[in-house]
């Protein structure tokens, strides 16, 4: 159960912009293994998104090296190893909720009886189901990123890269969005990288928690959750829940050193 | 369904308008006893029509189609297909695109000699001055189109290792159909313009360019006016019948979504 699926080492990297060079990332070494949930959290501009778009080979590292399930990221990606869920549910509003989901499938040359099963197999697990007709923009921001979720879920990647997904919603909603989250990949047994702002969600969803911090960015702190798989809401409550906030609420002060 | 104002609303208040324009314009010329020369009254004309149905039904396939349709559909086809063209390969954006340009900015009275010229009297050189005329707009907007993803949905597409035919059927081409519309919407007026004044330039004996034109020198106003009528009647069915066209292909557009 050990298998190291992302393995990043001395990984950096450098934007060229017009005001000068943006580190975006520097020497950031990190090991995510099999049937992880490892959350990234940090103050915006810490490199959380490159991060996971390195990984996902929409980003070339400038120095270091990074593989993925054992193979360089491009490779990975073209061996459609992971699903990516954006900041923005960004469902093409063309398609409806139905196709949408099918799109990486029709993509992928699924069998069109394969692709009708999985789409209501995912509809479902996002409780989506009876919305499949609908379009995008029918639905409520929520369900939108409900069914971005489910376009991840529906082919076999056992990989899932999420950039803030629930960053835009409110509270009520992204409660219980975490909660269906968590039962999915205890079910799924994916390994998991999500990226938040949120220092509650972080401590309630991960195995692990990465903390980072800007200029450049880099990685400050790495705790490992001793909360068991099983974790109803209430779990926030306990002391061994607020332990791991405080650790990192302590974490992002150490690498900020400044205050705004 | 709601918000949508009634069918009386949409069709009846322009109607309504038209009509009372008419009955003032009759009032008009008969109160004032303005020449026939200088402006017949409607009645006139519609009495001109009704004698002269059979010319102006010889113009009108003449002009509109086999001149000004077979010339929209052929400028259209070949703008789309130049920009798709255009847009895969970079030497022809840096090769064709000026070229274009240029064309485009060519007049149509020099224009419509020199297709004379080249296809003869007949309506195929009419069909080739609409060419040139709706080209470079059709070309111009599908190109503005294609270019019109966002960041995100081409990430997208690339997280699911799709080839470019993939992506460009399944993304670029839909989120370009506004954009194409637009260049339709102006073709379609250009493309009527164009197939009548095309005519001044040398025509057989039948046409409404070329029936505006020999009335005109007859002092047969009425006859000018019909033809103006028809052609006026026949722009507008031809915009309302692409708007129809894109309302059913681009109804996912916020500027298209109504009643769903
Ligand atoms: N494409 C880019 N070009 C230039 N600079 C970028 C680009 N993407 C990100 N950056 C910069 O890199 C830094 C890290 O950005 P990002 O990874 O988006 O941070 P986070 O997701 O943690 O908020 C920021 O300073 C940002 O401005
Ligand atoms: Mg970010």
């Amino acid at each position: 159960m050990n298998r190291s699926v992302i393995s990043a080492s001395d990984l950096s990297l450098t934007f060229q912009t017009n005001d000068g060079p943006v580190h975006a990332l520097k020497d950031v070494s990190l090991d995510i293994h099999k049937g992880d949930f490892v959350s990234f959290i940090g103050p915006s501009g810490c490199g959380k998104t490159t991060f996971l778009r390195v990984m996902a080979d929409l980003e070339h590292p400038t120095g270091g090296s990074i593989t993925v399930n054992g193979v360089s990221a491009a490779e990975a990606r073209r061996n459609r190893a992971y699903g990516y869920v954006f900041q923005a549910a960004g469902l093409y509003p063309w398609r409806t909720i139905g196709g949408n989901i099918r799109l990486p499938l029709e993509i992928m040359g699924y069998s069109k009886a394969d692709q009708a099963e999985r789409v209501a197999r995912v509809l479902e697990l996002v409780e989506l189901d009876g919305f499949e007709k609908k379009f995008p923009w029918q639905l409520s921001g929520g369900m939108q990123q409900r069914a971005s979720i489910a376009r991840a879920l529906a082919f076999d990647a056992d990989i899932l890269l999420m950039d803030e997904p629930f960053g835009a919603l409110d509270e009520i909603v992204r409660d219980h969005l975490n909660e269906q989250l968590l039962a999915l990949w205890r079910r799924t047994e994916k390994t998991i990288a999500f990226v938040t702002h949120s220092i509650p969600e972080a401590v309630y969803l991960s195995t692990k928690i990465v903390v980072m911090s800007p200029r450049p960015g880099r990685i400050s702190d790495v705790i490992d959750s001793p909360l068991p798989k099983e974790r109803p809401l209430e779990i926030r409550d306990t002391p061994e829940f607020i332990e791991i906030a405080h650790r990192v609420r302590d974490g992002l002060r150490a690498g900020h050193g400044y205050d705004d | 369904m709601t918000g949508q104002p009634s069918l009386f609303l949409r069709i009846g208040l322009p109607l309504g308008f038209g009509i009372a324009v008419l009955v003032l314009w009759e009032l008009f010329v008969v109160g004032f006893n303005i020449p026939r020369a200088i402006l017949p009254a409607p009645s006139e004309i519609w009495a001109a029509i009704q004698r002269s149905t059979a010319i102006l039904w010889v113009d009108w396939v003449q002009t509109v189609l086999k001149g000004a349709l077979t010339g929209l559909l052929i400028g259209a086809v070949a703008g789309f297909v130049a920009a798709l063209a255009i847009d895969r390969v970079d030497f022809l954006r840096r090769g064709l695109l000026p070229v274009a340009n240029f064309v485009a900015a060519l007049p149509i009275v020099g224009v419509a000699p020199i297709m004379v010229m080249w296809f003869g009297f007949d309506w195929q050189s009419k069909a080739a001055v609409v060419v040139v005329m709706v080209f470079f707009p059709i070309l111009v907007n599908t190109l503005a189109g294609l270019a019109a993803t966002d960041r995100m949905q081409r990430d997208l597409m690339r997280t699911y290792s799709a080839s470019h035919a993939q992506t460009l059927t399944k993304l670029r081409l839909p989120a370009a159909m506004p954009f194409v519309f637009n260049g339709l919407k102006i073709s379609a007026t250009l493309a009527l313009i164009g197939a009548i004044v095309a005519e001044y330039f040398g025509s057989p004996t039948k046409g409404m360019g070329f029936r505006i034109s020999t009335e005109v020198g007859r002092l047969g106003i009425d006859m000018v006016w019909a033809e103006i009528a028809v052609s006026a009647l026949t722009g507008t069915v031809l915009y309302g019948f692409v708007v129809l066209i894109e309302r059913w292909v681009t109804f996912w557009h916020p500027s298209q979504r109504r009643g769903r």
